[in-house]
């Protein structure tokens, strides 16, 4: 094209733009990606799995659950997650019965487990998920917990 | 939030493991004060951590993890004496960073 034109091209980007370039903005500077809330409102495990990105999760021996069978206490459940699988590339826990079911989303960056642990509010017992994206796909495991009190604050 | 997180990392070789233990209210906004109203939720939405720069664990969290939240996550690449740090960001914008030299 004409020079000229390429010159009033270049002059014409946004204050904008240069602030993405100079990462003054807040999302090119933190590694953290913007809240999914369309996940954490989700009551039903298709629905999360729909909001991470994904279609509906198959069950798999890849992903393996590790929770309690009785939780004395349903305001500290230790849940944990994990798979050996090397295409995992996030592992979300969801508890069923809770107002919010998302309870987690954990990336696996490159050089690390595909392995968390963490304690969970349950309301009352509950099917326990977690659910791991393997390459494309959505796979998850499930376990029941059965909790004495709960842990809401209901 | 107003209290440091404890942090314990540890080497296994060149597999490090990390515990947190992180103080916040984790408010659902579910719960009922005294006066009968909802209390707000108020809870972690955001925690990550780096080592030697780069990012080693990122979450997204909801109102269902526990108060006082504990995580444990395990990376490789790491060495004793090097540092990890762990930083947290809630849905009111209140954050938090510490670090901890792996043992």
């Amino acid at each position: 094209m004409e020079r000229r034109q390429f010159v009033q091209m270049g002059s014409g980007t946004t204050v904008l733009g240069l602030m993405l370039a100079a990462g003054l903005i807040p999302q090119t500077a933190a590694a953290q990606t913007a809240y999914n809330k369309a996940a954490f409102e989700g009551k039903t495990l298709n629905d999360v799995v729909k909001a991470l990105g994904g279609a509906t999760p198959t069950l798999s021996a890849d992903v393996l659950l590790s929770v309690p069978e009785i939780a004395e206490n349903g305001n500290v459940v230790r849940i944990g997650a994990s798979s050996t699988n090397p295409a995992v590339t996030q592992i979300a826990l969801l508890i069923e019965k809770n107002p919010a079911a998302l309870a987690a989303v954990f990336d696996v960056p490159a050089g690390t487990d595909a392995n968390f642990s963490t304690n969970v509010k349950m309301g009352q017992s509950s099917n326990v998920y977690a659910v791991a994206k393997m390459g494309d796909k959505y796979v998850y495991a499930v376990k029941e917990v059965k909790v004495t009190l709960g842990g809401c604050g209901g | 939030m107003a209290e440091p997180m404890r942090i314990r990392a540890q080497a296994q070789g060149d597999k490090i493991t990390v515990r947190v233990l992180m103080s916040h209210e984790m408010e659902t906004g579910q719960r009922r004060g005294a006066d009968g109203k909802a209390v707000p939720a108020h809870f972690i939405q955001s925690v990550s951590a780096t080592y030697a720069g780069k990012t080693v664990m990122n979450a997204q969290w909801g109102p269902s993890i526990s108060k006082n939240p504990f995580v444990q996550f395990s990376f490789k690449g790491g060495k004793a004496g090097d540092k990890v740090e762990v930083n947290w960001i809630d849905n009111k914008g209140d954050k938090r960073t510490d670090e901890a030299v792996i043992t």
